[in-house]
């Protein structure tokens, strides 16, 4: 049950995007949220849609397997559809009593939901072709510079990695707490909704105690290895860029260009 | 009454199934258990043993295949699996880790609360567990996290034998104790079997253990269930245990080397009390 959430996740398989360095991606699933905001009508549309399903074909991850991570926010989908569909002032299309849906609010609506399912799919890709010592490999790469404003960036980065390091095992934790409750006959579904948050409480509690437990097990593994901070440390693979990823950069401008030319186009006609 | 109580019929698992994650963990799977048996189950990491006990009592859904408690199938339509989940106590690896409550108290008496229980039946029983497992009077308001590692094994224990089940897993109940806190659970789980008869499945790394406490054995191997076999007949095969990462305990090894050194003894002993008997026996011979 706990295995199907699969934002976050990195799938192991051999594509050139996972290849790609990880700065690349960073850069480029920013560009991509950025640009997802930018497009206002069909055009910019058409435009996002082939880029990302010519990436999602090029990382070979199974597309029902990205598609899966979506079922966790659909919730917040809905509840952007609904709010957007009823509560946006406009041409009436639709009335039925008191509920009015206008143009103008199915246009935002749609928008909307189809903005929120790329950019969570756009992110996952990062996550699902990147592993997350390369990631923040590359978050430290890359804001280094922030460095010199006394940013501890090292830090940031080692906090963020142990995080990302921290989320299966977890996950496997909650896993076997939730089956040794069920064991002893808790019930985590039925029930109205005090009784389900009060059903959360034998789960939580060790899973809290066992996050502390780990932590102070990390931190003293990190001192026995003599960890010390950022200062000085060297990398056994250090990110280098290779011709690929210059081609990737390439292709990101060129996206950012058709994107940027559809608005104008848009712009033109409208 | 029904004597075999828990049977596995052809059943398979297998783990996340139609990704690139695909695992076969159980691999046709038949067997059955008897009332009031004391089974040992082991195999090497990764054989399967956890995922085999979890089907037991529901936690994980076979992919295919039938598994009956009590003579009733228990992926039936109407079969409820909280009731058999209180048939069927299952005590994970380190069980202490499962620890919530306020108090000890508190804690085992989650259970038969889950249970629907009335107050009173259900301290009772709280109370009883506990003192079945040897943790005192003077612990029952103390929080379980200020107790010592093998305290908090025994009342996670009690916290599953409070709910009163017919059949008792215990998944590396000593994984991590010191000799004294192994010895004294297994002892208490022993006691248990004798005096309540009720069916004992323990997993276990140590052939030491299982060889002093298990009727019969149960052997997994990469998912395959390879042997199933009285104890003795078992260890007997050491040869193929040692191919598949397993070994006898430490004494039949010995007494093999003893025939082979030419004193007249057995070599189908397997605890050290046995051994004692047959060596005095063979140096008389």
């Amino acid at each position: 049950m706990i295995r199907d959430i699969t934002i976050g996740q990195y799938y192991p398989t051999e594509s050139i995007l996972h290849r790609l360095d990880p700065r690349v991606k960073l850069v480029g699933t920013l560009l991509f949220i950025v640009s997802l905001f930018l497009f206002r009508s069909f055009f910019g549309y058409i435009a996002v849609t082939i880029f990302l399903f010519t990436v999602i074909k090029l990382s070979k991850v199974p597309f029902r397997f990205i598609i899966r991570g979506l079922k966790a926010i659909l919730i917040l989908l809905l509840f952007t559809v609904f709010f957007n569909l009823f509560l946006t002032p406009g041409d009436p299309i639709f009335e039925l009593g008191f509920i009015k849906i206008s143009e103008e609010g199915l246009r935002s609506a749609g928008f909307m939901a189809i903005r929120l399912t790329y950019l969570i799919i756009g992110s996952s890709l990062m996550t699902f072709t990147t592993t997350p010592n390369q990631l923040t490999d590359g978050l430290e790469k890359l804001l280094r510079p922030l460095g010199r404003i006394k940013v501890p960036v090292h830090e940031i980065a080692m906090m963020m990695s142990i995080a990302l390091r921290f989320i299966p095992i977890l996950l496997e934790e909650t896993d076997k707490i939730m089956k040794a409750q069920m064991a002893r006959g808790a019930d985590f579904e039925s029930g109205g909704l005090i009784k389900k948050a009060k059903s959360l409480i034998p789960l939580l509690v060790p899973l809290f105690v066992s996050a502390f437990r780990r932590a102070n097990d990390l931190a003293m593994a990190m001192e026995a290895r003599c960890y010390r901070g950022g200062d000085g440390r060297t990398k056994m693979k250090p990110l280098k860029y290779k011709g690929v990823d210059f081609f990737g950069y390439g292709t990101l401008v060129l996206y950012l260009v058709a994107v940027i030319a559809s608005r104008m186009v848009e712009n033109i006609i409208m | 009454m029904i004597r075999m109580q828990i049977v596995f019929d052809h059943v398979n698992y297998i783990y996340s199934g139609g990704t690139s994650h695909e695992r076969h963990a159980l691999k046709d799977i038949n067997l059955s258990i008897d009332k009031g048996e004391f089974i040992g189950l082991i195999g090497h990491t990764g054989s399967g043993k956890s995922t085999l006990v979890q089907h037991m009592n529901g936690l994980v859904k076979a992919t295919s295949g039938h598994i009956y408690f009590n003579g009733e199938d228990i992926y039936g339509r109407d079969y409820s699996l909280k009731k058999l989940r209180s048939k069927v106590g299952l005590v994970f690896q380190y069980p202490e880790h499962q620890l919530f409550e306020t108090t000890v108290f508190k804690d085992v008496i989650f259970g038969p609360n889950n249970l629907g229980l009335d107050k009173l039946e259900a301290e009772l029983r709280a109370y009883n567990a506990l003192k079945v497992v040897g943790i005192g009077e003077d612990l029952l308001d103390a929080s379980p996290f200020e107790l010592s590692g093998g305290q908090k094994r025994r009342v996670a224990i009690a916290g599953v034998l409070a709910m009163h089940p017919e059949v008792l897993i215990l998944d590396e109940p000593t994984a991590g104790l010191d000799p004294k806190g192994r010895d004294d659970i297994l002892e208490q789980i022993d006691k248990l079997h004798k005096v309540s008869g009720i069916t004992i499945i323990l997993v276990t790394h140590s052939m030491e253990d299982i060889a002093n406490y298990a009727d019969k054995l149960l052997v997994m191997n990469h998912g395959e269930l390879v042997m199933n076999q009285p104890t003795k007949e078992v260890f007997s095969r050491y040869k193929e245990l040692e191919q598949m990462d397993l070994a006898a305990p430490q004494v039949t090894y010995l007494m093999n080397i003893l025939k082979e050194k030419g004193i007249d003894v057995e070599t189908d002993v397997t605890t050290v009390a046995e051994a004692r008997d047959e060596i005095i026996k063979g140096l008389k011979r």
